[in-house]
């Protein structure tokens, strides 16, 4: 049991009347000759550090390396207890996740890299509330978890994960589709929503350009993977909705990793274009490495 | 590069010490496959920067990972953090040198000079190359190519016929399945690499038979990450 794109694995769906997840482990349990027991138990191990980091970010007022970033989780959350938030207590709960894992991150924290450590916060920030919010069992976590890792392992065999090869969208893109297919999955949605999910998703951010301010992963990217944990919501409402993506998952990951390899070198993680070369990032650099 | 299908843990994974994949898991990992390269307890390490590694390594802790993985430490070890004083508790000197190594490098790459307590010596240059995967790329001066992702078994030898096969019998004897199996040699009748990626664990028992041919075989070890 394998596949190389969605295509394939929606094919392997259909065929044996499995759920993405677990034709995702049945894979696994093939290739790795490990049980399905140990694998389940090895993603479990992803699912807590990814919920430490999140209570971690709201508990602590954590600094970062740079010194850029630090108590945004908390901030967001003071916000919430107000109760007059603009996006709605969902959407500021996976925001608040999102942008305290990137805080635990850039303080060398642990965190779960989910595809990178530099969109680390999308996958927890909309999986884990979504959870919450539906009141999810562990064993329905973990397969919203299988799923994106799915969707993530046919990203990075058909295209890229890395922001030095293909601009912030193939992490903060790959995060937000993995996240999307993941919760159009396990709320009942078919493979072809959960695929569609994840193409309107790549779709959305297709050419975001990865430019670090000093080359941290501090800004832009947490507020990035808050845009990214909203995207992955959006993208899964859509879907579930019932809207197609005009466009087949397959061919949207192709189409970015076009676009990723047309990117020129500056706005490829190398810090020398888009925000990081402007005036005001070139003095924090200098502060930073000074 | 030894090509492997993906796992799912390669998309979510690995559970790391922040903050970049690149710059910090796989610096950490580089620098754990040179301590298991090394003999006996260290006593010094020199890490010479290149590329991005040189310039942006203060703010990626990529400085704390590397000798935290000369530590022994792993991309999760929460201890990272405290590499430094570890490392002086531990009696080990260190330094950090930018440096340019050429064009031919990748922009993560660190050289790695490393001297046991009796003052053995091993260069390692290692490549990050994203998402925390790593390819070591240079071993005491001759090119090399491996991952760390496979149970890696380096083999030092003499340049002459027969160690190979005698290699590859003792893996066979233990019923070890080779992935991927490569012979580096600098001029020929010299010192060679034998490197072996294998699907299975190679056994200590494996390793103890290749060593007791002393005329073919200087030395073995494992070099894995897993």
């Amino acid at each position: 049991m394998n596949f190389k794109n969605g295509s394939e694995l929606e094919a392997l769906c259909m065929e044996t009347g499995k759920s993405m997840a677990q034709v995702c482990i049945e894979r696994e349990v093939e290739l790795s000759g490990r049980s399905e027991e140990n694998i389940r138990e090895e993603m479990k191990l992803n699912y807590v550090v990814m919920k430490n980091a999140v209570e971690r970010a709201k508990n602590e007022t954590l600094h970062s390396m740079g010194g850029l970033i630090g108590g945004e989780a908390q901030k967001l959350h003071a916000r919430m207890q107000s109760g007059k938030t603009v996006c709605g207590t969902r959407i500021s709960k996976a925001m608040a996740a999102a942008m305290g894992v990137m805080e635990v991150n850039a303080s060398m924290g642990l965190i779960v890299a989910a595809p990178t450590a530099g969109s680390c916060g999308i996958l927890p920030g909309a999986v884990l509330t979504t959870a919450e919010a539906y009141g999810w069992d562990e064993e329905q976590i973990l397969d919203a978890l299988f799923v994106a890792g799915a969707i993530g392992l046919i990203i990075m065999r058909n295209a890229t994960v890395s922001g030095a090869e293909g601009g912030c969208q193939a992490e903060t893109g790959s995060a937000a589709a993995m996240a999307a297919a993941g919760i159009v999955s396990v709320l009942g949605g078919s493979p072809r929503q959960a695929l569609d999910a994840a193409a309107v998703a790549l779709k959305n951010v297709m050419g975001l350009v990865c430019d670090p301010i000093a080359g941290l992963v501090e800004s832009p990217c947490q507020k990035r993977n808050a845009i990214g944990v909203a995207n992955a919501l959006l993208s899964a409402e859509i879907s579930l909705a019932g809207i197609p993506s005009i466009v087949p998952f397959d061919e949207v990951v192709d189409a970015a990793y076009r676009v990723g390899k047309k990117m020129p070198m500056e706005l490829r993680e190398t810090a020398l274009g888009g925000l990081a070369a402007t005036p005001t990032a070139c003095s924090l650099c200098s502060r930073i490495y000074n | 590069m030894a090509a492997k299908n993906l796992s799912v843990f390669d998309a979510i994974g690995p559970r790391m010490v922040g903050p970049s994949s690149s710059h910090t898991a796989g610096a950490a990992r580089i620098a754990l496959v040179g301590r298991k390269i090394v003999k006996g307890r260290i006593k010094e390490v020199q890490f010479f920067l290149h590329g991005s590694f040189s310039k942006t390594y203060k703010g990626h802790g990529t400085d704390r990972a590397l000798l935290g993985g000369i530590l022994g430490y792993s991309t999760e070890d929460p201890r990272i953090v405290d590499a430094y004083a570890k490392a002086k508790e531990e009696g080990i000197s260190y330094s950090f040198i930018p440096t340019d190594l050429g064009d031919d490098y990748h922009p993560n790459t660190v050289k790695m000079l490393i001297t046991n307590e009796a003052g053995v010596q091993v260069e390692v240059i290692g490549e990050s190359i994203g998402g925390g995967s790593i390819n070591i790329v240079q071993l005491n001066g001759l090119r090399v190519e491996f991952t760390g992702e496979f149970y890696t078994l380096i083999v030092k030898q003499r340049d002459v016929p027969g160690v190979a096969a005698h290699i590859t019998q003792c893996i066979a004897s233990e019923e070890i399945n080779v992935a991927f199996m490569r012979i580096y040699r600098e001029e020929k009748g010299n010192v060679a690499y034998t490197v072996i990626e294998a699907d299975e664990e190679i056994s200590a028992s494996a390793v103890e038979k290749i060593k007791e041919k002393r005329d073919l075989i200087k030395d073995a070890f494992i070099v894995s990450l897993r």
